[in-house]
């Protein structure tokens, strides 16, 4: 086994084998040959976290984390630094498209039954992955400190005063002090810049995971030799490059038609801890959580569940009971991924609107369907459900046809 | 994809020449594309407007009795500005420039001889050489000395002595009157 015909490559490859590592992970992998686009969106994450530390380091080079000079320096960055606007906006809407791709990732997993096993651990650490994403995006919103940043902190921080006994304590000790300021400001500042770094290295142990497991396909049934799959490069590389240039066309739309479009307005008011903005919207993709957390009566219930919201993906290998992976061959199942789908676009828009009325009580059924879903439907599905019968092969239905 | 092709009228070495062209051809935009997208990111580096909105400064002259230095900023650095006395403009006049290691006229680097204004910034490694003030050691030319390396600068500001390789730069300016100035 040598890494190649060049002389230099294998004395390198000899004492640090990073050239065979490419080529198992790159040309050799095999990949089943029937992914569709739905498994482009991994590799689109992956570049956008990419952009997203790049403009960000660019950005840290121009942003002050203080209170007195936050707001100011990030209207130089858009107004005097040479590209600003460019480089904020790259980064403002990056941070939309990730969540949106990383969305459609796991959606995706669900409905081919990518969790099941032999693949637990790749889709905790992809939870994982989520879980810091959502907690970098939330300190990134912070730093502009305008009224949105300040409120959204305060807010956000203030669920974890409904920690029974220790509330306060842990509220005080988050902030630094006895309210969001300037050092809450700060740490926010330095974890923002840390996490994707976390997250960066977590994306290749999802990696290491997946390449150990082999990718899931359509079919969900397992590679049964070698007629099964082709080798990731050039295959997959290619098509993932045309994946990242039609996602292009889709980000740079907003970047440069539509900057705002996914931000507040209210974010461009300075932050002033006195006044408290009418309406206090998280960002669009926090809406889903945020409906449950406010469709609760009880604080310490409503945090709660907010956050199970999200732990229940870590049991949902085991909460679907069906062998059987994809929903093609699963009738009842496939009709509950689009109600579910449909819930989690419910809770979104509840999300967004006042906490009353009617709003109130669509959020509560759609909070109960969550949880039903996969509490109650998914482990009952997997019992009653009878799958339509498994092609023999990755092959056998194109062979078919 | 020769999909409208049938694949016995395509021979290897035709198909070959086309699958290269379509390699060359995507690498050469990619790395366009890509070059083209890393120059925000590198210009962003560069002064920003608001900085490069700071590059002049005006200095009253008036108060800077013969004799006397006063440093000013300009840009970030400072600039010396020194009232001369006649016999520095005769030193700084009577010496064969050639023979200086940065051979350059004092006539060529002050507008009205009694004032002579600088970079002061030593051209060797950064530092601000000494001999704005009358207590300060100001080298074997009586000029300025830099502490850090040991370079000696004449009355013009021109180095005779150290390891700096340039004289004193002399910074872009105007007299807007009499006893005015206007750097950058």
């Amino acid at each position: 086994m040598t890494a190649s015909n060049n002389a230099i490559v294998r004395w390198i490859d000899d004492r640090l084998p990073i050239f065979t590592l490419m080529r198992h992970s790159t040309s050799e992998y095999p990949t089943p040959k029937n992914l569709n686009y739905w498994w482009n969106f991994g590799s689109l994450a992956g570049f956008v976290l990419v952009v997203m530390i790049l403009t960000g380091i660019f950005l840290a080079m121009n942003y002050t984390p203080h209170t007195a000079y936050a707001f100011e320096s990030v209207e130089r960055i858009m107004r005097d630094v040479n590209y600003g606007w460019l480089l904020r906006y790259l980064h403002m809407n990056g941070a939309s498209m990730f969540f949106a791709l990383v969305y459609i990732h796991l959606f995706r997993g669900m409905y081919y039954g990518s969790y099941k096993s032999p693949r637990e651990v790749l889709w905790w650490i992809g939870i994982i992955i989520f879980i810091c994403m959502m907690a970098t995006a939330f300190m990134g919103y912070v730093l502009p400190w305008g009224q949105m940043s300040f409120w959204g902190a305060t807010v956000i921080t203030n669920l974890f005063s409904a920690v029974p006994l220790v509330g306060t304590e842990i509220v005080t000790w988050l902030w630094g002090g006895f309210s969001v300021d300037n050092p809450t400001l700060n740490r926010f500042f330095a974890l923002h810049y840390l996490l994707p770094f976390a997250i960066f290295g977590l994306l290749f142990i999802h990696l290491w995971a997946l390449h150990t497991v082999k990718s899931n396909n359509p079919l969900g049934i397992d590679i049964k030799g070698p007629q099964d799959s082709i080798p990731f490069h050039p295959y997959y590389t290619i098509k993932d490059l045309y994946g990242i240039g039609v996602f292009l066309l889709i980000y740079l739309f907003f970047v440069f038609f539509a900057p705002n479009f996914f931000g507040e307005p209210d974010n461009y008011i300075p932050a002033n801890p006195m006044v408290t903005p009418p309406h206090i919207v998280p960002e669009w993709y926090f809406l889903p959580f945020y409906a449950i957390l406010r469709a609760v009566p009880d604080k310490l219930f409503g945090v709660v569940l907010m956050f199970a919201s999200i732990l229940v993906l870590f049991v949902l290998p085991w909460l679907d009971t069906s062998k059987v992976r994809s929903a093609r061959f699963r009738p009842i199942y496939k009709q509950l991924f689009w109600i579910f789908v449909l819930d989690c676009l419910i809770l979104g828009w509840i999300g967004a609107k006042p906490p009353e009325g009617a709003y109130l009580v669509i959020g509560r059924i759609a909070t109960i369907y969550y949880f039903a879903h996969f509490l109650i439907l998914l482990p009952l599905t997997g019992w009653f459900e009878k799958p339509r019968p498994l092609p023999d092969s990755i092959g056998a239905p194109t062979v078919k046809r | 994809m020769a999909h409208s092709v049938p694949s016995t009228q395509v021979g290897p070495s035709e198909a070959k020449t086309r699958r290269d062209f379509l390699l060359y051809a995507t690498s050469v935009t990619g790395a366009v594309g890509t070059a083209l997208a890393l120059w925000p990111f590198i210009h962003s580096m560069n002064p920003a407007a608001d900085v490069l909105a700071l590059s002049s400064s005006e200095i009253d002259l008036a108060p800077v009795a013969p004799g006397q230095a006063i440093t000013v900023t300009w840009r970030g650095k400072p600039v010396f500005v020194r009232h001369r006395m006649p016999d520095e403009i005769t030193a700084a006049q009577n010496v064969d420039f050639s023979t200086l290691p940065d051979p350059q006229k004092d006539e060529g680097r002050v507008q009205k001889q009694e004032w002579l204004i600088l970079v002061g910034v030593c051209t060797h490694l950064g530092c601000v050489p000494l001999g704005q003030k009358t207590t300060d050691p100001r080298g074997d030319y009586n000029g300025w000395f830099c502490p850090c390396h040991g370079s000696h600068y004449d009355t013009s500001g021109r180095i005779r002595k150290g390891p700096a390789p340039l004289n004193l730069d002399v910074p872009p300016y105007v007299f807007t009157t009499d006893t005015t100035i206007r750097i950058g």
